[in-house]
């Protein structure tokens, strides 16, 4: 009985049928190739084949195992948000002719797909100030990793130099992915909230391919990125900038200041937050790099009869046709999750980006002076965008405990990473109203004067 | 029926948009006395402005101009074009998978970490291996994890200096030699004999005490399983080198091998081909790494556990590669995988690659008359045909390509593997219907007539599609990347 699975649409007529064509008796022969000794003996050891209706039981069980955005208030950011999302972004990334479709190599059935691409790569590139921008990577965290591989090669230096200011985990990918090519990394602390400018400049030589600061940084701080931009250029050395696509709504764009690599990645523009994947990262650079950035690009041009068209451009930077001189290995993107953020950028419009990412200052910015009055010192000295970090009496673990109890998804820990003591990062977003933030001010207060 | 052909920057009218933003219940803050005037955004980001039902029905033209496994057989060979089950998509979507932060305190998240941890165990039980690492979000991206943990491996062994050398099949996916440089290694490609597997001298002759590992598909992009497997191994490790498997041809095996069994150190396997995945139009994948026990040190951190009853996040693994991407890698799709696991079970994964290996013996059986089929013994999941026969009669394997887009099918790949010339590369998958089958062998036999009679309808093919062949060559050389 094969017919149990509703995904195999084969009956034993069917394969009776192409055994016939085929002259065997079992499907067995067909596996005659595979030596005895490596041939499994017994049926793979896996839980047993449910019904659709039990799996979905089963699946919503797990999920209630988790506390979810919908039912508590979450005041979590340091690199994933809990922003609005338009209901009409998960309309278009459902319609199955976008999700169920492949890379598209053959442009001719794939116009669709290449043409969102190719306005998802405008839309991010007026957005970093950018010339140019490929069709997205993995994450913000991997698409950094791209954006230093590119350097080292480009200049064919050997170091990196690095804010703190940058995420933490995004420190970790750029480590690991130092190992790969072999190149140093060296790690500039923070003078309070951003990077110690003078330690950065010291630290830039003839030997470093690029200077990574994060904007805003990993604090919710602004970065002095025209200084920053400055220290790069006297030593010849590329400026890389990770940036968080939302708060360029407001904030004047990495390429203005002249970075040579702005990089990011997508979330906070129309993805949920999905425990931290798929997201989408995104990579955008000037014309003189077009030729060596990694990944799928969009280009367009016409067709034989001179209409307009779209296809994968650049194709020779790319493994599947350089193998070992391909500019990187990377063969998927994250289109689904580029598209989603198009139609969320559509959505919002030139308009709407803007009074998001002033929305989300605005909020920071109430909850960073409701707790300033209750006595809390906000740590940050610079402006900041949507988050920052205020000082508590107890360990954030603990604190953050009471809040859970009190329905709120607290900050996050800056003890571990920055040596910060009882400091958390607290990130207020839109979705955030005023009523939320008071009651987290006054659990804070409570749990302070305990 | 496709003349939609507007860009949304022309579509755009100012003021108009297609969101409803929160209301702001605080007060409002100068952007210019907050950041100062230099920070604030001078120019807007010329983003469109459009209204909601024009920007449905913007994408929904565009969705018109895309071909997905939806819409149709999509024999796209080594892609494992299956088709994407839709519970999978609903489970994605609840509450408690999408939206949850992934920084939460790890008892707000034990429902994740328990489908985590089962997906990391089934994904052991299917590729045989030891321990299994989530994080990599691709097959790619899998693969230079599995080379980070070859070269973390020989270095502990204080071994890498001399150990450079990966070596990689010619018949290899290009991602193979790819990700070995950027993982800091010489690439040694090995060539293939006459029966398209590894030729067992040439791998005698390149393997050494430089050898870093060997990267194999297997069964290999020609479909061709390759039978020497355990002699290959019995080499490689000889010499001290790891065997790494690009398990982006897993459908033809679940339940029959494992590459555990064929004697690899480190697997890569890709969710969104034989785990039923969407493939997104590129992505998102998911592509975990699996690893025999005495490479479990070297796995990237942090690891999802298990203590006592709860699932718990460890990152002290002092010889791990280190953190690869953010978090825990590309979750929502590992929801979906571990929901066809669920769905399938054992059994149900041995029927997928018995139906997958006999729908691609019977689609061959029945073109080989009509193309050229350079290595005639039975295959896997997937085979490949040369366009040769079709060649000399003016017509080129991407004229075949896209004259089969004219009658409603994607496109097999082509010219790939390099070494086939004119090669399409056929993968049916076990979800197509014989009936699917036999119509697209019609079609096909039908092409090979009509190079004979009409080639020019081939070569000037598509027809029906949105937009006639394109212009590649310019696009290449005079780069628009962006709507200006």
């Amino acid at each position: 009985m094969i017919n149990e699975f509703r995904y195999l649409p084969d009956t034993e007529q069917d394969q009776a049928e192409m055994m016939e064509a085929l002259e065997i008796h079992s499907i067995d022969e067909l596996f005659k190739d595979i030596p005895e000794e490596i041939r499994l003996k017994e049926e793979l050891v896996l839980p047993d084949a449910v019904s659709e209706s039990a799996l979905t039981k089963h699946l919503r069980k797990l999920a209630a195992l988790n506390v979810h955005s919908h039912e508590v208030a979450v005041f979590l950011g340091a690199g994933t948000y809990d922003h609005y999302i338009p209901s009409v972004v998960d309309h278009v990334i459902s319609r199955s002719e976008f999700y169920t479709a492949y890379t598209p190599y053959q442009p001719e059935a794939s116009q669709g797909e290449l043409q969102a691409i190719f306005e998802f790569q405008t839309m991010i590139t007026e957005l970093t100030g950018m010339e140019a921008a490929n069709s997205s990577l993995y994450d913000g965290f991997t698409s950094l990793g791209e954006a230093a591989n590119l350097a080292v090669v480009t200049t064919k230096r050997p170091k990196v130099v690095v804010s703190k200011g940058v995420h933490p985990q995004g420190r970790e990918v750029l480590r690991s992915v130092s190992k790969g090519r072999e190149f140093q990394l060296e790690e500039i602390p923070l003078a309070v909230d951003t990077t110690d400018l003078s330690q950065l400049e010291s630290a830039v030589d003839e030997q470093t391919a690029a200077v990574i600061v994060q904007y805003p940084n990993f604090l919710g701080s602004i970065e002095d990125l025209q200084k920053v931009k400055e220290m790069a250029v006297n030593q010849k050395a590329l400026f890389i900038v990770m940036a968080n696509p939302l708060a360029l709504g407001v904030l004047e764009s990495p390429g203005k200041f002249g970075a040579d690599i702005v990089v990011g990645d997508m979330q906070p523009l129309g993805l949920t937050m999905s425990a931290g994947g798929p997201h989408c990262g995104y990579f955008t650079v000037n014309k003189k790099h077009l030729r060596k950035i990694p990944g799928r690009i969009v280009g367009q041009t016409t067709d034989k009869e001179g209409k307009r068209g779209f296809v994968m451009t650049l194709q020779t930077r790319e493994q599947h046709i350089r193998r070992e001189k391909a500019t990187s290995n990377m063969s998927s993107n994250q289109a689904l999750n580029a598209l989603a953020s198009a139609v969320c950028m559509a959505a919002l419009g030139k308009n709407g980006i803007q009074e998001m990412a002033q929305l989300n200052v605005e909020k920071a910015d109430y909850l960073a002076n409701q707790l300033r009055s209750k006595g809390f010192k906000i740590v940050n000295q610079a402006p900041f965008f949507n988050e920052f970090a205020v000082e508590l009496k107890h360990s954030v673990k603990e604190v953050s405990a009471v809040l859970l109890e009190k329905g709120i998804i607290g900050g996050y820990d800056l003890e571990p990473e920055y040596g910060m003591k009882n400091t958390m990062l607290l990130c207020a977003t839109d979705q955030r109203t005023k009523e939320e933030m008071d009651t987290l001010v006054s659990v804070l207060e409570e749990i302070a004067y305990e | 029926m496709n003349e939609y052909k507007e860009l949304l920057f022309e579509i755009s009218r100012s003021n108009r948009r297609a969101c409803s933003l929160p209301q702001s219940d605080v007060p409002t803050v100068s952007l210019k006395e907050k950041f100062t005037e230099k920070f604030v955004r001078e120019e807007p980001a010329n983003l469109p402005e459009v209204s909601e039902p024009q920007l449905m029905r913007h994408y929904t033209a565009l969705s018109n101009k895309n071909f997905g496994v939806d819409n149709g057989f999509y024999p796209l060979g080594s892609c494992t074009m299956k088709y994407n089950p839709k519970i999978n998509e609903d489970v994605a979507r609840y509450d408690g998978f999408a939206h949850i932060h992934p920084l939460q305190p790890t008892q707000t998240l034990q429902g994740s970490f328990q489908l985590m941890y089962e997906l990391q165990e089934d994904l052991k039980v299917v590729s045989g291996m030891d321990e299994v690492s989530l994080q990599p979000a691709a097959g790619a991206h899998g693969e230079w994890a599995g080379l980070m943990i070859i070269k973390a491996y020989h270095e502990t062994n204080n071994e890498l200096d001399v150990r450079r050398k990966i070596l990689v099949p010619d018949s290899a996916h290009g991602t193979n030699p790819a990700s070995a440089v950027i993982a800091g290694f010489d690439v040694i490609e090995i060539p293939s004999n006459e029966d398209g597997t590894v030729d067992l001298e040439a791998l005698k002759e390149q393997v050494g005490p430089d050898t870093a590992g060997l990267m194999l598909t297997n069964p290999n992009t020609l479909g061709i399983f390759e039978k020497d497997i355990l002699e290959m191994a019995e080499i490689v490790h000889e010499v001290g080198g790891l065997l790494y498997y690009d398990g982006a041809n897993l459908n033809a095996i679940m339940g029959i091998t494992t590459p555990g069994a064929m004697g690899f150190d480190i697997v890569h396997l890709n969710l969104h081909k034989s785990f039923s995945t969407p493939h997104g139009g590129g992505g998102p994948g998911s592509g975990p790494i699996g690893v025999k026990a005495f490479l479990t040190p070297y796995l990237p951190v942090p690891k999802i556990e298990k203590s006592g009853e709860e699932f718990v996040l460890n990152s002290d693994y002092p010889l791990s590669i280190g953190r690869i991407k953010g978090y825990f890698g590309n979750f929502g799709v590992n929801v979906r995988a571990y929901t066809y696991i669920r769905t399938m079970g054992g059994s149900g994964l041995r029927k997928v690659s018995e139906s997958a290996v006999l729908h691609a013996n019977y689609l061959r059986h029945r073109l080989e008359p009509y193309y050229d089929s350079p290595y005639p013994q039975i295959c896997k999941h997937e085979f490949v045909l040369s366009g040769n026969r079709q060649k000399k009669l003016g017509v080129r394997t991407t004229d075949i390509a896209k004259r089969l887009l004219d009658f409603g099918y994607y496109a097999p790949t082509i010219y790939f593997p390099l070494i086939v010339e004119e090669c399409l590369m056929i993968e049916p998958t076990e979800t197509e219907s014989k009936e699917t089958l036999d119509e697209f062998a019609n079609v096909m036999i039908r092409i090979a007539q009509e190079v004979e009679q009409n080639p020019e309808i081939v070569t000037q093919a598509p027809h029906y599609t949105s937009v006639k062949r394109l212009d590649e060559v310019t696009a290449a050389r005079k780069p628009v990347v962006r709507f200006e």
